[in-house]
């Protein structure tokens, strides 16, 4: 089965794109994930300004599920920019050391303004997209509720980022602890998203220490991830799929293991793969081996490729309803 | 899924015994094996505050120790706390010290190092290796572990002092130094002049970087414990991947061997923080 497709003028080797949050915090770290077989890789949230984050313990997990509070800790733009900078050097083709494969710059800010300021700043360092974090569940106590939960939050930070991004194709991360995730993203549509992100972290969660009686996080509460969240995540690709008629390209993102939980998200409608916790299950390989295990059931299922897969579940109950 | 992942939530335990090393530095006893092998480190939690990784001091299999130095916000908070007090310990992670049996080990711990140098002393020696331990402290109030290395069998003990107030005055590579030119050996350990197979090294990144040099130099096969800035602790938030390769140092650390170490481009130079930013060391 050939893996291989270009979304938006942007060639990948093959879906699977490391999710924003883990692994992104240098050039040295996107290499390595490039080098584990990754088609492309989404930098950690990017800020204008340095930001802390949440004092440890900020991760924690069970073979079900990974609660973060990181609290999206960022050294601020001239961070940005010497790593940017030094990852875009490596050619597409080069040798494995160097090797780039398409880079999605993540950005976050506190407010509308701040977030086209950071969209400017970063879209100067010519990333392949822009990925918007608007859906963070770990710092509400510092900024409230995040802006995906807003219909009119979303489509102005939309706008804002779209009015200085230039040719580069930005992609709205969207939260799934909202109503209606599907009217959000079609209000995102409308002030001119190009793609969009499904999902952030759910939530958030909490976990108690039995003897101490304290939150173990820090934070008390942090985002959601791993194989529990993987059905949220379907179903919202599914919605924001079906919300959006198609036309847009969605990253689809939360709970990915395997190959045939990959083949799920394209079925929902998702056209890349995020994978993130996934690394702290199966090791960094895990690009590689979802790549495997995808090709295996294509090859055994007949499929030529990727792209047929696309939104299969939605073509498969209009079918039935014909 | 089999992930091994069970290590991953903190679970609290009550403090069994408290030992003042030194004015600053404690060691905590919880009668608890979390099966930790030497150079591993767990994350200890302070419940209702920070979350830090230390070096496991020793796991004998019944009980594990932590020694630290109270220097910091966490740490301070630590040395308040009481037999009996809980804290949450989450691990082990990453590598750890390897040896063959009755190999020659030089050790070289520097400051509250010599704690997971001690715990390998006390593995290689059931191992029946030789152990040459090289201690050594700004000056005598901080020197740590002295009479634990002197009672372990087959252990021959060198101190060095930066204000020369115990053993030499100077730094313990120096004693390294002699020992791999071979000029004291036969004079410190008082037995075989075998040559060193392997030298272990903890302590601050500066020296460890000496080490480095040193071993590399004299083609001596070495093991270092680079310390990094951690979060998870088990290979998955990044925070402590090192340059240029993008190993993790908690799950490809701390402990790596010298051919590794010279190829981290930041290993005596620089370090990042919880924001990624770099520090020169």
């Amino acid at each position: 089965m050939n893996l291989s497709q270009t979304v938006l003028g942007v060639t990948f080797q093959n879906p699977t794109v490391l999710a924003s949050g883990i692994w992104g915090i240098t050039a040295s770290s996107w290499r390595r994930v490039a080098q584990n077989g990754a088609g492309g890789i989404t930098t950690k949230s990017l800020w204008l300004s340095e930001h802390k984050g949440h004092p440890n313990p900020t991760i924690i997990s069970t073979e079900h599920w990974t609660l973060n509070a990181v609290g999206v800790p960022d050294a601020g733009i001239e961070k940005a920019r010497e790593e940017i900078g030094d990852y875009m050097k490596g050619p597409a083709g080069g040798p494995e050391r160097i090797r780039r494969v398409p880079l999605i710059a993540n950005i976050i800010a506190n407010t509308v303004e701040n977030y086209g300021k950071t969209a400017a700043e970063i879209a100067k360092l010519q990333p392949d997209f822009l990925e918007v974090n608007i859906s963070c569940p770990n710092v509400e106590d510092e900024f409230g509720k995040p802006f995906a939960c807003s219909a009119h939050d979303a489509s102005a930070v939309t706008k804002a980022v779209k009015s200085v991004s230039g040719k580069i194709p930005v992609f709205i991360k969207l939260s799934p602890n909202v109503d209606d995730i599907g009217s959000i993203a079609a209000a995102c549509v409308d002030a001119g998203a190009d793609g969009f992100t499904v999902i952030n972290t759910v939530g958030p969660g909490m976990a108690i220490d039995l003897k101490s009686r304290l939150p173990i996080l820090a934070n008390k509460v942090g985002g959601m991830s791993g194989p529990a969240i993987k059905p949220i995540a379907v179903r919202c690709i599914a919605d924001v799929y079906r919300a959006t008629g198609g036309k847009l390209p969605i990253i689809g993102t939360g709970g990915i293991m395997t190959g045939e939980d990959a083949i799920e998200f394209l079925l929902a409608g998702a056209t890349l793969i995020g994978i993130g916790t996934a690394i702290g299950y199966r090791g960094a390989e895990v690009f590689r081996l979802v790549c495997e295990e995808m090709a295996a059931w294509g090859e055994a299922e007949g499929v030529q490729d990727i792209s047929k897969l696309i939104g299969g579940m939605h073509q498969a109950l209009s079918s039935r309803s014909l | 899924m089999t992930c091994g992942c069970g290590n991953r939530l903190p679970i609290t335990y009550r403090i069994a015994s408290v030992k003042k090393e030194t004015e600053h530095v404690q060691t905590f006893t919880f009668a608890v094996s979390l099966g930790a092998k030497p150079g591993q480190f767990i994350m200890v939690w302070l419940p209702g505050s920070d979350e830090i990784p230390m070096s496991v001091a020793l796991d004998d299999g019944k009980k594990l120790q932590i020694t630290f130095f109270a220097v910091g916000d966490t740490t301070k908070k630590l040395a308040s706390l009481k037999k009996g007090d809980l804290v949450g310990l989450r691990g082990p992670f990453g590598t750890h010290y390897e040896w063959k049996p009755k190999q020659h080990l030089a050790l070289v711990a520097g400051g509250y190092g010599a704690a997971p140098m001690f715990f390998a002393a006390t593995e290689a020696a059931k191992d029946s290796c030789t152990i040459t331990a090289i201690v050594g402290a700004r000056s005598k109030e901080h020197l740590l572990y002295l009479d634990a290395f002197s009672g372990l069998p087959g252990t021959t003990l060198s101190v060095a002092t930066d204000d020369g107030s115990q053993g030499h005055k100077g730094y313990n590579v120096d004693i390294l130094r002699d020992i791999l030119e071979a000029k004291t050996l036969q004079l410190r350990s008082g037995s075989t002049a075998r040559a060193v197979d392997q030298v272990f090294a903890c302590g601050p990144e500066k020296m460890l970087l000496a080490v480095s040099d040193l071993c590399f130099q004299h083609k001596v096969a070495c093991q270092l414990s680079l310390e990094r800035y951690m979060k998870c602790g088990y290979g998955l938030c990044g925070n402590c991947a090192v340059d240029a390769s993008g190993m993790r140092m908690c799950t490809d650390g701390p402990v790596v061997k010298n051919d590794v170490a010279r190829e981290i481009m930041e290993f005596g130079k620089y370090h990042r923080d919880g924001l990624g930013k770099k520090h020169p060391l």
